[in-house]
């Protein structure tokens, strides 16, 4: 039988405030534990929590950007659970009234075409801390510096239908919230993290089948890996004659499986009700208008700008608008450059990508700045070095030889341009080659290109490629 | 000793005592106890055994054995008692998300609080490296 997946994704982005969602204590990564978990964080009697305004302002950003529709009324919800990394014994969240509702966002499919993701709500909550499991003498230790960390928690509908449509949707999130600074998407330190429900069903069937949660996916690899993972699960189970348990599953990423964590039976009863802590939240229009004036050049817009005033194709400036930081640097290089934008657009595309993704950098961390790339671009349209030697140039300046300028002065890499020296060179090359020589004159122009290596060989590459072609062709003919 | 939140959340259960000018959504049930909806018929909340181990579990009470016809009993008047709201007509009528009529006031995003770890910690029983200790715990 042919299956179909149905895929639907809960994405919690932290957002990028400088204080807690409820209380006035940092967010910031990595200090000591709980030097920074306050006493509205550690629930302790008497406290009462107070609305961070810029955690509304981002929610209201990431509603705006996705065509979504702005409650001008939501309200906080207690969801109550016991856990350790809990304090309060309740999660403040929104449950029957979101901030944001029906959003939505166009994904690019490998085929080229694009397709429309529904986004159900996005709600604002408070993160939980941590627990640590290695052994305290049998104990566990809390750290609840991340409790009360403002979240946004995006809810997809189940339009995803494969793996791959999954990770090209949370990718296109993940960019879209660092286009966005609401949050900085780093994976690593959580600050980006997925739920997948997933599901299959017969083909052409338009019953949903039963779903899993796979739960706490935090790398673009691992939600690609254990959403295929579970397809194939489900489908083994099903055509074994088997169901599927609606449950939570964890993925572990050592062994490349999900596993079950709890089922439906013991499923946690929230017993939601407003936080009586908390008044509702009114957004008012002037508040949205005002949010609406601060909103940056998104990333669908950037990348139709950049095809039309650049003339790139849609692959090309795809992939330059992925991340807000590659799309700055290269219109960065192209200010340098004079305008060279497609000789711009290839050279990040390429040489640089290449680099960056080899040695695992970051683009705002590479050792080639956006000037120094532009820099050496006009040393290749204006005819100093070629864009074989450019290469080498690049190289150099990544490995901090300086500047273009400074590698070529060095290095001697200086275009040759005088046609009496690439003539000498040339002769030379025929007085080596006389066979070749013979059998080109006598027909085989296939040879050519052997005489524009030998050339270019001879004067180390630095012989102007175009200067080579044309004289040498006036020579060879005699 | 029964602790007061549980039987709050009970009652929210009637979107009425919510009620009034506020915008939670047509008949919003606030808070549903999986357990309740197969009691049907609104206008008798009998609890039984079940219920009452359930919502103990949930809010982590111990119960004893003796104890529990007597919560049901009286939790289940409790219930009764505010399910007599029902007979009002509240078509039309939002329900409230708060008994104060007023809207959630804003904080400007700035880190007020500092460092109190040793003062807090002082309460704990046991700390570690900085780490409030608690029995083990893995789900």
């Amino acid at each position: 039988m042919e299956w179909e997946t149905v895929i639907g994704l809960e994405i919690h982005a932290q957002l990028a405030t400088k204080s807690k969602i409820f209380s006035g204590a940092s967010t910031a990564y990595g200090a000591p534990p709980n030097t920074q978990a306050c006493a509205v964080d550690l629930g302790l009697p008497g406290v009462l929590p107070v609305l961070n305004k810029d955690a509304v302002r981002m929610a209201v950003k990431l509603g705006l950007a996705t065509g979504a529709k702005i409650a001008p009324r939501s309200v906080f919800a207690r969801k109550n659970y016991f856990y350790p990394d809990l304090p309060k014994g309740y999660q403040i969240s929104q449950y029957e009234l979101p901030v944001v509702e029906h959003g939505h966002m166009d994904i690019e499919l490998e085929d080229g075409s694009s397709k429309t993701i529904g986004i159900t709500r996005a709600h604002l909550e408070e993160d939980a801390g941590k627990s640590l499991h290695e052994d305290f003498h049998g104990l566990t230790g809390v750290d609840l510096n991340r409790a009360g960390t403002p979240l946004l928690e995006v809810v997809s509908e189940p339009d995803l239908r494969s793996a791959k449509e999954a990770v090209a949707y949370m990718k296109k999130l993940h960019s879209l919230v660092r286009y966005l600074e609401i949050c900085d998407g780093n994976m690593q330190e959580g600050s980006f993290r997925c739920d997948a429900n997933v599901s299959v069903r017969p083909k052409g069937s338009d019953k949903l089948g039963t779903r899993c949660e796979i739960k706490n996916l935090n790398s673009f690899r691992f939600v690609e890996r254990a959403i295929n993972y579970e397809i194939e699960r489900q489908i083994d189970l099903i055509e074994g004659g088997g169901k599927v348990v609606q449950e939570t599953r964890l993925y572990d990423a050592d062994k490349d499986e999900t596993r079950s964590m709890r089922s439906k039976e013991e499923a946690m009863d929230y017993r939601y009700f407003p936080d009586p802590d908390l008044l509702p939240l009114e957004i008012e229009q002037a508040f949205i208008s005002e949010v609406q004036r601060t909103l940056p050049e998104l990333p669908d817009e950037k990348k139709e700008r950049f095809a039309y005033e650049y003339g790139l194709s849609p692959y090309e400036a795809a992939v330059l608008t992925g991340s807000r930081e590659l799309a700055d640097y290269y219109e960065a290089v192209i200010q340098t450059a004079n305008g060279e934008a497609k000789l711009a657009a290839n050279w990040v595309l390429g040489e640089l990508s290449g680099a960056i993704n080899k040695s695992g950098l970051d683009i705002t961390q590479s050792p080639v700045s956006p000037a120094l790339l532009g820099g050496m671009l006009n040393r290749i349209t204006d005819n100093t070095i070629s864009g074989k030697i450019a290469k080498t140039v690049f190289e150099a300046m990544w490995n901090g030889e300086g500047d273009a300028d400074a590698v070529i002065d060095k290095r001697g890499l200086k275009q040759v341009t005088d046609s009496g020296a690439i003539e000498k060179v040339i002769d030379d090359v025929m007085a080596a080659n006389p066979g070749q020589l013979a059998d080109y004159r006598a027909g085989k122009d296939k040879l050519f290109g052997f005489f524009v290596g030998q050339v270019m060989k001879l004067s180390q590459g630095k012989a102007n490629p175009a200067q080579v072609n044309a004289l040498l062709k006036k020579k060879l003919n005699g | 000793m029964v602790h007061t939140t549980p039987i709050i959340g009970m009652v929210v259960k009637n979107p009425l005592y919510f009620s009034n000018r506020g915008g939670l959504g047509q008949g919003a049930t606030v808070v549903s106890f999986a357990s309740f909806q197969h009691h049907g018929a609104p206008s008798s909340m009998s609890l039984d055994r079940a219920d009452i181990e359930k919502i103990a579990h949930l809010a982590r009470l111990a119960v004893s054995e003796e104890d529990i016809p007597r919560y049901a009993r009286e939790l289940s008047n409790i219930l009764d008692l505010v399910e007599q709201m029902s007979n009002v007509d509240t078509a039309g009528v939002a329900p409230m998300a708060h008994p104060m009529e007023a809207a959630q006031r804003l904080r400007t995003d700035e880190v007020t609080e500092l460092d109190q770890r040793e003062r807090f910690q002082a309460n704990a029983p046991q700390v570690e490296a900085g780490l409030y200790l608690v029995p083990k715990v893995i789900e």
